[in-house]
């Protein structure tokens, strides 16, 4: 690969990468704690982002961010499942609120503590069920280093435009790695534009049009008086037991996210025409995935490739695609095939091949064979 | 006229609960001060305290049991104007659950007001014991008396730096005595001391609260730490974090045709890290790309130091390495960890620190003493007899990254090169 003139070669991993990107794109503040493999992100964060603050523990790292993005400020955090796992109660919390905040989620083997410094796709049920309800929040899953500046960005405007935490889901190999890469494929990142409450009536927070998410107002402000709860509310967030004020609020909570799904639909697709296999691979497995389906197309297999990258809620175009073929093999480093079992329930159609792995990545030589 | 604070005389709670002395005098507190309810932010969490909120003309944030402080800190940190009052109410339940979130709000001195509601036991959820429950007072899970004696929150706070705390018997107006609470920049937690109507008095009938504060050593008061309120810094922050990452133009040519990859291994303290770290820029300069990555324990600074690297002509998508062109060992620790490859290892090439037996492997062996020219050179001079004998980077790529890298002056370049060609 020959450099061009225009070429800005680094050496670079994708933390870096995407605490830029997140920067430009407005957030304001990164609350830390260290954890591996997020502690790149958040040594980053310390030198970036307008404010960084140390939190001393999970929990605090979100109740701080709800804090600040009941105020205005739009927070993210970088953690590992043993850290997210005590964050859910509070990542419920600001569902409910619809505070704007980004959780980087980098995934590593577990379960427990596992082992901190080897990767793993193992959190993928757990993301689908995390809200009491079954409701979504949106996860983006970046699957190389351009997705870690791209989805970085988006994952940010995502929670500012729709009220919501956001999870922006990566892996150990996928962020820690030093990698050259050309800085001059990056597009350019406006600061998302965050739109306040500025007419003189007084303020509803939960009412929403039908764009399904409510004007935000940021507390503290001098002319309304703004409410925030986690409990089941009313449009004016006062507290209700099961009104159906308040059950169309949560309603309206579960449709948000699907509502706005096609504006963040983001994958990756390299149909082959009369290919009859279709190979799908997210995160850090997509990389092997792309060179499986290079050996095999070498070897005269026709194969077409997915990478999906929003991952939740799943975009019908996913169904679409895999519809069109006879074959279908799931590529995920996990023992259990979670995103396929999400996809389609627990007892896979014939036409689903899955390939997994425990404590290694999944190489392209697997994927190969596993779709045989 | 102004807004009042409480949209409601009537507030929802037991008649007699103590809880309603705070709600009002708090009202009348913030009143004196001369504050507008919208100047106020009012977190609450889980507990009978927590229902004031529909009552209040401030804003209200309501969150989980337990957690209103570390909920305030956050609203806290974001108000730029310090005549913002974020105000935090919870119970003694809330405080024994959230105890470390009232610790970090002292020891930060965030500005904010903590108002600890201490009816004694949990009452919204059935009247059970709490960490504030005093030794003897009966709950409904302990009807023999509470066995373990009760958090002094006023001597912790006080002790972990809140720049004010005050306890407070919650009987008679206290409203002068909240103002002073609520005047204060910085940490300010205050316990107001209650006894629950339906729980404490049913179990406990007879015991008054100065009896009861009493047995337990508790006095009011107020105890103050002469410190600045917390805020945060305003430090210029990096612009960029790409500035900082050298740009690596084409300077270089190698002899590489295809993808290889190179595992280099050692122990912590031989420079393993830092010399594949050169030849990922090294290899980047002579148009190849790169990808490198560390593994080591958890403790960093002893055992062994593993680093693979991928070098291709062209672009590199799974960076895994299943079987090596190249292991570089410069000592025992590296070798007992990439052993398996080594033996694994069909033909390639294998650098062996002379002073380490040659282990099984189907790999050319060169062996070397490599630790010649000092341990921390040991897998540098690795290197450079591996772009010796490959050609696959050159030995100017790696000096030039090297002295790219301000590790010029610190590696003795000539005496390992004087090594390497005698």
């Amino acid at each position: 690969m020959q450099q061009t003139s225009k070429s800005k070669m680094v050496i670079t991993d994708g933390s870096r990468l995407m605490i830029e990107a997140m920067a430009r794109a407005g957030a304001d503040a990164f609350i830390g704690y260290p954890i591996t493999p997020a502690n790149l992100l958040y040594s980053y964060s310390a030198a970036r982002m307008p404010m960084m603050l140390p939190a001393p523990d999970e929990i605090t790292t979100l109740q701080w961010m709800t804090g600040l993005s009941t105020a205005g400020k739009l927070p993210v955090t970088a953690t590992s499942f043993p850290g997210y796992a005590l964050m859910l109660e509070s990542i419920n919390m600001a569902f409910m609120m619809e505070m704007p905040m980004v959780i980087i989620l980098v995934q590593r083997l577990g379960p427990a503590t596992g082992t901190a410094t080897c990767g793993a796709q193992g959190d993928l049920m757990l993301l689908r069920g995390q809200i009491s309800g079954g409701h979504q929040l949106p996860v983006l899953c970046a699957s190389d280093y351009k997705d870690c500046w791209t989805l970085a960005a988006e994952s940010v405007k995502l929670a500012e435009r729709l009220r919501t935490p956001v999870v922006l889901l990566t892996s150990k190999e996928g962020i820690m790695t030093q990698r050259s890469f050309d800085l001059s494929v990056l597009e350019d990142i406006q600061p998302v534009f965050k739109n306040r409450y500025s007419k003189s009536e007084p303020y509803v927070p939960y009412l929403a049009d039908d764009s399904l998410v409510p004007e935000f107002l940021e507390v503290g402000n001098p002319n309304h008086q703004v409410r925030t709860t986690a409990s089941t509310h009313d449009t004016k967030g006062i507290l209700q037991h099961s009104t159906p004020e308040a059950l169309a609020n949560t309603v309206r909570l579960e449709r948000k996210a699907n509502h706005h799904l096609k504006s963040y639909t983001f994958f990756d697709i390299d149909e082959q025409p009369g290919a009859k296999k279709l190979i799908v691979a997210f995160d850090i497995s997509a990389n092997a995935a792309i060179d499986a389906v290079a050996m095999m197309r070498e070897q005269g297999e026709k194969v077409s490739l997915l990478i999906p990258k929003t991952l939740f809620p799943i975009p019908d175009d996913y169904y679409e695609i895999m519809d069109r073929y006879d074959e279908v093999v799931m590529v995920e480093e996990n023992l259990n095939a979670q995103y396929a079992r999400i996809l389609f329930g627990h007892r896979l159609p014939s036409k689903i091949a899955t390939v997994g792995a425990l404590g290694k990545m999944i190489t392209p030589q697997e994927i190969i064979n596993g779709g045989k | 006229m102004s807004t009042p604070f409480l949209n409601t005389p009537n507030l929802p709670f037991c008649k007699g609960c103590g809880h309603d002395l705070i709600a009002k005098s708090t009202a009348q507190a913030l009143e004196k001060i001369g504050l507008n309810p919208l100047d106020v932010i009012m977190v609450t969490d889980i507990g009978c305290h927590g229902i004031i909120d529909k009552t209040l003309n401030t804003h209200t944030v309501h969150g989980l049991h337990g957690r209103s402080v570390a909920l305030g800190a956050g609203v806290s940190f974001a108000m730029e104007n310090t005549d913002k009052k974020v105000i935090v109410f919870l119970g003694d339940g809330g405080s024994t659950i959230g105890l470390q979130h009232i610790i970090e709000a002292s020891r930060m001195n965030i500005n904010l007001t903590i108002v600890i509601h201490n009816n004694m036991l949990y009452g919204m959820t059935g009247g059970q014991t709490s960490g504030l429950t005093p030794t003897g007072f009966r709950t409904t899970t302990a009807m023999d008396g509470n066995p373990f004696s009760a958090h002094d929150i006023c001597k912790l706070t006080h002790t972990a730096g809140a720049a004010y705390v005050t306890r407070i018997l919650g009987i008679g107006n206290i409203s002068d005595k909240l103002a002073e609470a609520y005047s204060v920049k910085g940490c300010a937690v205050v316990e107001v001391v209650e006894i629950c109507p339906s729980y404490g008095v049913k179990f406990n009938p007879k015991r008054k609260l100065s009896e009861i504060m009493e047995s337990m050593g508790h006095t009011e008061g107020v105890w103050t730490n002469d410190r600045p309120a917390y805020t945060y810094p305003n430090t210029p922050k990096q612009n960029n974090l790409l500035d900082k990452l050298p740009v690596i133009e084409q300077k270089h040519t190698g002899g590489l045709e295809k993808h290889y990859q190179l595992v280099m291994t050692g122990s912590a303290g031989e420079g393993v890290q830092v010399a594949s770290a050169i030849l990922a820029r090294a290899a980047l300069s002579s148009g190849y790309q790169v990808t490198q990555k560390g593994s080591y324990p958890v403790t960093v600074g002893v055992g062994f130091s593993t680093s693979e690297v991928n070098i291709s002509p062209s672009h590199i998508n799974y960076h895994g390495m299943a079987s090596p062109d190249a292991i570089l060992v410069t000592s025992l620790d590296g070798l007992n960890h990439q052993l398996k490859r080594i033996n694994a290892m069909k033909d390639g090439l294998l650098l062996i620190d002379s002073s380490l037996e040659v282990p099984s492997t189907g790999a050319k062996v060169v062996s070397h003493d490599f630790r010649v020219a000092g341990p921390k050179n040991a897998a540098l001079y690795s290197l450079l007899m591996f772009a010796n004998i490959t050609g696959l980077v050159k030995r100017d790529a790696i000096i030039d990254a090297l002295n790219d890298m301000g590790l010029g002056e610190k590696i003795p370049v000539e005496k390992i090169e004087g090594l390497l060609n005698s």
